[in-house]
C-alpha cells in the first residue's frame, strides 16, 4: 500500500458481525449434534445390550424372539426379511422406474413431460401410511387372493414388496430422468447423425452417459425401502421369518423397532435395548448403501461443458 | 432410366434415411411402447391407490368426523384430536426449522470457507442425515426427548422437535439453493456501497431468497405432516380424547390416528382410516399447491 493512502479496511472491529457469524455457525453445528445424538443414543444402549446378551448371540442365534422366553436374539431373521422385501420391491421398481424415465426423457413430447414430471415429484412425498393401507386393504385381498388366486396369508411379504415398489418408483423415475435429461443434446445428435435409431441412442448413448445418476437414483430407492417402516408394519405381519417364501408373514428391522417401541417398555430393560440394537443395525445398513452411492457417483460422473 | 424398380429402391433408401431399416423401425416401435407402458403402469397403480382411498373414505367424511374425538364406536369416532395435534406439531416444527435451517444455509453459503475440514464435515453430515431412515429419528426422540436427559414424556414438544430434526436437512438444502441463486453482483453492489456482510445478507440476499426458502419450508412441513414411523415411538400410545392444550400435552396426529384405526380388525375402522388419510391428503395437496404457486409467483429470473 502506498504511504499516505487511506485504509480501505473496516474502521471498527465489527464485533456485531463476529457475533452473528458465531451464531450462524452454532445453528450449523446443530446438524452435527443431531448426528452425534443419534450415534450416542444408538450405541450407548447397544453396547449395554451386547454386555448383557452378547454379540455372538445377536449374530448367530437362529431366531429373533426377544419378547419370548427363552428369548433369542438372532438379528439375521430381521435382516433376511428386510432384504427379501427390499429385493422384490427393487426387482419391480427399478425396471419400471427406468422405463418411465427413458420414456419421459427421450420419447415424451415437452407437454407430456411438463405434466408428468411434477406429478412424479409430488408422488415422492405421498405419506407411506397410505401405501400400507393400500397393501392391506386392496393388494392382498383383492389383487393377490381374489384376482390372481394366490394362496397368500392376509399378512404377507409379497403385498408389502409390491406396494413398496410403487412407493420407491417415483423416486427412481424422477432422479434418473433428471440424469438422462442432463445428457447434452450434442451426444444424441452425433449418434443420430451416424444413423443410430432412437432405441440405440436411448440405450447405448444416453443410458451409459447418465449411468452415475441412474445408479444413485436406484441406491436412493433401495435405501428408502430398507428404512421403510409403515408398509411392512401394516401389511407384512410382524413375524420374524428365516425363509424366502414371500406369501408368508415377515418382519423387517424397521418394523420391529416400531412395533416394539410402541409400548411402554421400562428404560434399561433388555427388551428396550433390543430397539437400539436393531436401530444400530439399520443405521449402518443404510449408511453403507449411501456410501456406495456417493462413491459410485464420484467415480463415474461425466462432466459435460 | 426411372424404371419402377429404381423408383421403389429410391423410396426405400429415403425411408431408410428417415427411419432406419425396417427391422430397426419395428424394434424401435416396440421399445417405445415398452417404455410407455412402464410409465402407464406406474401412473395407473398410483392413481388406483389414491382412488381406492378416496372411495373407501368418502362415506365417513362429514362434519361430525372432523368434530368428534376418537372413540371405540366407529360411528362416533372422529379426528378432532388428531387434526389439532397435527397443527400443534407443525407449529413447533416450523418454529424450529425456519430459524435454524435458514441460519445454517446462510452460514454454509455466505460465510463458510469450503477448504476447511469442519465446514466440509458439516456439509457431508447434512447429506447423510437426509438419508437416515425416519424410524431412527424416532429412536433419537425416544432416547433423548421422551426419556433420558430431557425426559419430557410423550408430549407435543418431543414430537415436534423429533419431526423438526428429521426434516431440517430438507430445509437447509432448499434454503442453500435459494441463497445460491441470488447473483453475486447483488452482494458486490451492496458491499461497494459500504454495507457490512451481515447488512448485505439481511437487506439484500435474504429478501431475494425468501420465495425459494418458503417453498422449501412448506415442502419440509408437508413431509413432516405425513410421517408416522418416528411418532409411533414418540407419540401417544393410546386413544386421545381431548384437545392438546400446550407443549407438554399428550397428542396424536392424523397419520398416527389412521394407523391406529388400520390396526383394528373391524372393517368400519378401516373406512375411518381411509377418511383420515383423505383429510391428510387434502391438507398435503393444499400445501403443495401453495408451494408451487409461491414458486411460480415470486420466482425471479436474474
Amino acid at each position: 500500500m502506498a504511504p499516505g493512502a487511506p485504509s480501505l479496511g473496516a474502521t471498527s472491529r465489527r464485533w456485531g458481525e463476529k457475533a452473528i457469524r458465531a451464531g450462524l455457525f452454532g445453528a450449523a453445528a446443530i446438524s452435527v449434534l443431531t448426528t452425534i445424538g443419534i450415534l450416542v443414543a444408538l450405541l450407548r444402549e447397544t453396547i449395554s445390550f451386547f454386555g448383557e446378551v452378547g454379540i455372538d448371540r445377536f449374530l448367530f442365534d437362529g431366531e429373533w424372539a426377544p419378547l419370548f422366553s427363552p428369548s433369542q436374539y438372532g438379528i439375521w431373521q430381521l435382516i433376511n426379511g428386510t432384504f427379501l422385501i427390499t429385493g422384490i420391491a427393487c426387482l419391480l421398481a427399478i425396471p419400471l422406474g427406468l422405463g418411465s424415465a427413458i420414456y419421459l426423457s427421450e420419447y415424451a413430447s415437452p407437454r407430456v413431460r411438463r405434466v408428468f414430471k411434477p406429478v412424479l415429484e409430488v408422488l415422492v412425498g405421498v405419506p407411506t401410511i397410505i401405501f400400507g393401507f393400500f397393501a392391506l386393504t386392496l393388494v392382498t385381498p383383492e389383487i393377490l387372493q381374489a384376482f390372481l388366486g394366490l394362496d397368500v396369508q392376509i399378512f404377507n411379504a409379497l403385498a408389502a414388496s409390491i406396494v413398496m415398489a410403487i412407493m420407491i418408483l417415483p423416486t427412481i423415475a424422477s432422479i434418473s430422468e433428471d440424469a438422462m435429461s442432463a445428457v447434452p443434446q450434442g451426444l444424441r445428435e452425433g449418434a443420430f447423425g451416424m444413423g443410430a435409431s432412437k432405441l440405440q441412442v436411448s440405450t447405448r448413448v444416453v443410458f451409459p452417459a447418465a449411468l452415475s445418476g441412474i445408479v444413485a437414483a436406484c441406491v436412493l430407492g433401495i435405501s428408502r425401502a430398507i428404512g421403510e417402516t409403515m408398509i411392512v408394519l401394516i401389511a407384512a405381519g410382524q413375524q420374524p421369518n428365516s425363509g424366502i417364501n414371500p406369501t408368508e408373514p415377515f418382519e423387517t428391522i424397521a418394523a420391529f423397532i416400531a412395533a416394539t417401541g410402541k409400548g411402554d417398555l421400562p428404560t434399561g430393560s433388555t427388551e428396550y435395548q433390543t430397539i437400539f440394537a436393531a436401530g444400530t443395525t439399520l443405521f449402518f445398513l443404510t449408511l453403507i448403501f449411501n456410501a456406495i452411492a456417493i462413491r459410485f457417483v464420484r467415480k463415474y460422473r461425466q462432466v459435460y461443458e | 432410366m426411372s424404371t419402377p424398380e429404381t423408383v421403389a429402391a429410391g423410396e426405400q433408401a429415403v425411408m431408410n434415411l428417415k427411419h432406419g431399416p425396417r427391422s430397426q423401425r419395428v424394434k424401435d416401435r416396440l421399445f417405445r411402447v415398452a417404455m410407455l407402458s412402464c410409465l402407464a403402469i406406474a401412473v395407473i397403480t398410483l392413481a388406483a391407490l389414491l382412488i381406492q382411498v378416496a372411495v373407501k373414505g368418502a362415506g365417513s367424511l362429514n362434519w361430525d368426523f372432523i368434530q368428534n374425538y376418537g372413540s371405540s364406536f366407529p360411528e362416533n369416532a372422529g379426528i378432532r384430536a388428531a387434526l389439532l395435534g397435527t397443527l400443534w406439531l407443525m407449529g413447533v416444527c416450523a418454529a424450529f426449522i425456519i430459524p435454524i435451517g435458514v441460519a445454517t444455509a446462510i452460514y454454509l453459503e455466505e460465510y463458510a470457507d469450503n477448504t476447511r475440514w469442519y465446514n466440509l464435515f458439516i456439509e457431508v453430515n447434512i447429506q447423510n442425515l437426509a438419508a437416515v431412515p425416519s424410524i431412527i429419528y424416532g429412536i433419537l426422540g425416544l432416547a433423548f426427548l421422551v426419556r433420558g436427559p430431557f425426559g419430557m414424556g410423550r408430549v407435543v414438544l418431543a414430537g415436534g422437535l423429533t419431526l423438526a430434526l428429521l426434516v431440517l436437512p430438507v430445509v437447509i438444502i432448499a434454503a442453500r439453493e435459494a441463497i445460491r441463486a441470488v447473483p453475486p453482483s447483488i452482494r458486490e453492489g451492496s458491499m461497494a456501497l459500504g454495507a457490512t456482510q451481515w447488512q448485505t445478507i439481511w437487506k439484500q440476499v435474504l429478501p431475494a431468497a425468501i420465495p425459494g426458502i418458503a417453498t422449501g419450508v412448506i415442502l419440509a412441513l408437508s413431509r413432516a405432516i405425513g410421517e408416522t414411523a418416528p411418532l409411533i415411538l414418540v407419540g401417544a400410545p393410546i386413544f386421545i380424547a381431548f384437545d392438546p392444550t400446550g407443549l407438554d400435552s399428550a397428542f396424536t396426529v392424523l397419520p398416527l390416528q389412521a394407523f391406529n384405526w388400520i390396526s383394528q380388525p373391524q372393517p368400519e375402522f378401516k373406512e375411518l382410516a381411509a377418511a383420515a388419510i383423505l383429510v391428510l391428503m387434502g391438507v398435503l395437496l393444499l400445501m403443495n399447491a401453495v408451494a408451487i404457486w409461491l414458486r411460480n409467483r415470486y420466482e425471479q429470473k436474474w
